[in-house]
């Protein structure tokens, strides 16, 4: 059991390892000539006018908000998925109730407009 | 005779057998680790190569041209001669990008591609490891993907990497929840969350069951590896490549390569969950044939997913969040809920299997219909 997640670990380790070689033998090969122009901005030519890490678009968040309150509910629905067949009629009436309250959020948000982009 | 009947598995243990000869168990297991990380790791890079090829003829194909030909025999080593460019071209990193987390951010993504390899069954016996917890190892492991992006677009501080991030994020996050949904409804079917047993019970593939989930697990999967039609975040007729522009070298090889091992990654869950997996005509009485009906299977899906990219135009981003939310949760969450109450009538399974498919038919045609009618909606107004 905890060695199957040894491997896990192990294999980490291995992929960490595979893209620091092959970045290690790419800097041996490649040639490096950085100039003040190369380095600048990759954006249309001028110089780049004001700062990259401005407000934006609040809309972005709302969908991360809802995403957020879906996302805890799928982490409730696997082990409830995996124990359902244990768990006795109980379990389908608890997970229609969680359901509809979620899906009652989502309609909130859909009449709300959230769902809409501006 | 028997030795090839399941050849893999008798390869595997006869060297295990060997080795354990000469050293300690600890050390003969630690060996058996390293030896099978170092080929899952090795999956990615041959994707890459194998894929990019592929893609390129298909696409090719599909816009009535003949693809690469030029280098090898039907153009066969043009991601060989790529990758040898990637790696002796000279890496630019921005004056104003900030550093550290611009060069840890193609690191993450390529694990993160590298380690949904260490729970997808090949054959019988032959996968990483098993963790009980499959399924939710792969969702895990899929959403540091999103972390990378946009890690990736935020720190090139560059404003079409930076619009390529947030897009992601609506982008990524949307269509989790579909996919999260529809892999739960297999979870249930299946009563499992190992790979390895979600494939043994497919006597008939889900995909025939669930038709519904394997639909919906193929739109988000495509998103969530963001090729067309849900390319937003690097639609390079916008906003130049997105979140990767800053990126040259092998830096940016990193990032195509974890893209190319996430397609094949998506298609090979597909897979397991929806297709059987390992499972084909004479795969029970030889299991040595199962990888081979994997592999076979996981390239179907793939072709089927560039034939959507060749012939599909992109989606906006409106329609795009609309998709997801409006369209595939709900659908998804009454898929699962109609699931849940199948699996709880005391029926047979041939029963179940037929009320599953049923159900999912109807869900089905109702989306279908809404959708209709939307689309007359919107395109009265």
């Amino acid at each position: 059991m905890l060695s199957q997640y040894a491997f896990v670990g192990v294999f980490a380790i291995i992929a960490v390892a595979l893209p620091i070689i092959g970045l290690t033998v790419a800097q041996l090969l490649r040639p490096k000539k950085p100039n003040p122009l190369k380095n600048s901005t990759y954006e249309c030519g001028v110089e780049t006018i004001g700062d990259t890490w401005v407000q934006f678009k609040a809309q972005y968040y709302l969908y991360a908000l809802i995403f957020v309150v879906f996302d805890v509910e799928a982490a409730f629905i696997f082990p409830w998925a995996v124990a359902y067949n244990k768990l006795g009629l109980y379990a389908l009436v608890e997970m229609i109730l969680f359901v509809a309250i979620l899906a009652g959020g989502l309609l909130y948000a859909w009449r709300k407009g959230a769902l809409d982009w501006h | 005779m028997d030795f090839v009947r399941d050849l893999f598995v008798n390869l595997a243990n006869a060297w295990t057998a060997w080795i354990s000869g000469f050293m300690p168990a600890w050390l003969a297991t630690l060996v058996n680790y390293l030896v099978v990380g170092i080929l899952l790791v090795l999956i990615p890079v041959i994707a890459t190569l194998a894929l990019t090829w592929m893609e390129r003829k298909v696409i090719g194909r599909i816009q009535n041209r003949p693809g690469p030909n030029r280098v090898g025999p039907w153009g066969i080593f043009q991601g060989i001669a790529d990758a040898v460019k990637l790696l002796i071209k000279e890496d630019i990193v921005p004056d104003r990008a900030d550093k550290p987390v611009f060069n840890l951010a193609p690191l993450l993504i390529f694990i993160a591609a590298a380690l949904l390899w260490t729970v997808l069954p090949f054959g019988r016996g032959l996968v990483g490891q098993d963790l009980n917890i499959g399924v939710l190892y792969l969702v895990a492991i899929g959403s540091i993907t999103t972390i990378s992006v946009l890690m990736a677009g935020w720190s090139s501080n560059n404003k079409f990497a930076l619009i390529g991030a947030f897009r992601v994020v609506a982008q990524l996050l949307s269509y989790e929840i579909p996919m999260v949904l529809s892999m739960a409804a297999v979870v249930l079917f299946a009563n499992s969350m190992k790979m390895g047993e979600i494939v043994e019970k497919q006597i008939v593939p889900f995909g025939l069951a669930l038709p519904l989930a394997m639909i919906i697990y193929i739109l988000a999967a495509i998103a969530e590896t963001g090729r067309a039609p849900f390319d937003l975040l690097e639609a390079d007729s916008e906003i130049v490549a997105g979140y990767f522009i800053e990126y040259s070298g092998l830096k940016f090889g990193w990032f195509y390569i974890a893209e190319y091992s996430n397609l094949l990654a998506v298609s090979a869950i597909a897979t397991t969950l929806f297709l059987g997996g390992w499972r084909g005509p004479g795969a029970e009485a030889a299991p040595a044939l199962g990888p081979f009906y994997f592999i076979a299977k996981t390239i179907l899906v793939v072709f089927l997913l560039m034939w959507i990219r060749g012939t599909w135009p992109r989606f906006r981003i409106d329609q795009m969040l609309a998709l997801a939310w409006k369209v595939l949760v709900p659908a998804s969450l009454a898929n699962l809920l109609w699931i849940a109450v199948v699996v709880k009538l005391p029926m047979p399974a041939a029963a179940q299997w037929a009320f599953a498919l049923a159900g999912n038919l109807a869900i089905l045609l109702a989306t279908l219909t809404m959708l209709g009618r939307a689309a007359k909606r919107y395109a009265a107004a």
